[in-house]
């Protein structure tokens, strides 16, 4: 017997479970439990697996005009570490000076050992170039800690600072609709459409939200990235769009982060 | 160069279950890109798995299946250390072959 989920399988199944939700008198299912099976059904067979064990090849890669491989990079556990590193980002680094995220961090990586220039993968459209790679590179490190608990650190004074910075970007309100992250984000049970808002200020929303990015979505049939997520809620907010791995989304992932403390991160995760 | 599959095969019973999950742009040749052109179709036309050498499963794929397509299937016998075979060709003649144990 043959089974696989085809692009018509998974429309069906959908639709079969919107006219389920549809009619109130039978009710027996909440929205969230109908998503959250459609994700275990799905989970089987996460794509993120994909990009992960492709993340780890580029790792271990000598490439860029320093043929140079990543093995080397300090993610803050010290050279060459990838466990664990996730779940203490973003942080504090002595050489850089400044609080990176792990895409940031990962950028000074490519520049530093393998000669790419930052600044122009920074530019790359999501999806395109490097980019593509870093999407992979991603999945692969965020999966390495799989499992692990959120332990943010808030010990350097730049942490803090970046932490304070992040709750106020978090609560700014603007653009043509007046929104901001608060607006969705900051009372429990709210949701879009079908989908549940997780409550970003404190647990357990931090650590459910900001623990399943980096993603693989299914209705993109890309990995999403922190940045790229981060981009997009910008995008539906209707405000202009962040610069990638700019200072701003290193202080709302610090925040994000921060609020997760003791949350079990799950990413790369399944998205719709 | 395609991307390798991950296979597991689990044997239990009489039976054994093994999912596998592609990687594959899996192209529908029906999209357009941004300057307007189609998108050429580009998809996994057969795919087939094999038990000790023995084909156990093979199926002829469309532009219908997803993007990164995850597949099931089940078949009578095998048991742990048996190898497992999936290879595919897609329309441009690409193939590509990989391997696990039952476990």
């Amino acid at each position: 017997m043959v089974s696989l989920f085809s692009k018509w399988s998974l429309r069906a199944l959908l639709a079969l479970a919107v006219c389920a939700f549809g009619s109130t008198a039978q009710a027996q299912k909440t929205t969230a439990e109908g998503i959250a099976e459609y994700r275990a059904m799905l989970a089987d067979g996460n794509p993120a697996e994909l990009y992960e064990a492709k993340g780890e090849g580029l790792w271990k890669q000598a490439r860029g005009p320093k043929n140079a491989s990543l093995e080397k990079c300090d993610l803050g556990k010290g050279p060459g570490t990838v466990k664990g590193a996730f779940v203490e980002l973003p942080r504090f680094f002595a050489d850089t000076q400044r609080v990176q995220d792990l895409e940031s961090r990962l950028l000074t990586c490519m520049e530093q050992l393998q000669g790419f220039n930052a600044a122009d993968i920074a530019k790359t459209r999501f999806g395109e170039g490097e980019q593509k790679n870093i999407e992979s590179l991603v999945a692969y490190i965020s999966g390495a800690s799989a499992g692990m608990k959120f332990n943010v650190p808030q010990t350097h004074a730049q942490e803090k600072l970046m932490y304070e910075v992040g709750r106020k970007v978090f609560y700014i309100r603007g653009g043509p609709m007046d929104f901001s992250c608060a607006s969705c984000h900051s009372e429990d049970n709210k949701r879009i459409r079908l989908q549940d808002l997780p409550n970003l200020t404190k647990q357990p929303g931090a650590s459910t939200g900001f623990g399943s990015w980096p993603a693989y979505r299914v209705s993109a049939g890309d990995l999403w990235s922190m940045q790229r997520r981060l981009n997009d809620c910008y995008r539906q907010q209707r405000f202009p769009y962040p610069g990638y791995a700019s200072d701003v989304t290193i202080a709302l992932g610090m925040y994000m982060g921060v609020n997760s403390q003791g949350g079990v991160s799950t990413a790369p995760a399944l998205k719709r | 160069m395609s991307d390798p599959m991950r296979i597991r095969a689990q044997a239990q019973g009489d039976k054994t279950t093994v999912r596998v999950l592609v990687g594959h742009e899996m192209e529908s040749g029906q999209r357009k890109d941004a300057a307007g052109k189609v998108v050429p179709a580009w998809f996994i036309q057969e795919i087939s798995a094999t038990w000790n050498g023995k084909t156990v499963m093979s199926a002829q794929w469309g532009t219908a299946v997803s993007k990164n397509p995850f597949m099931q299937f089940s078949f009578k016998g095998g048991k742990a250390g048996d190898k497992i075979v999936v290879s595919w060709t897609d329309n441009r003649g690409d193939k590509r072959s990989d391997e696990a144990v039952v476990t």
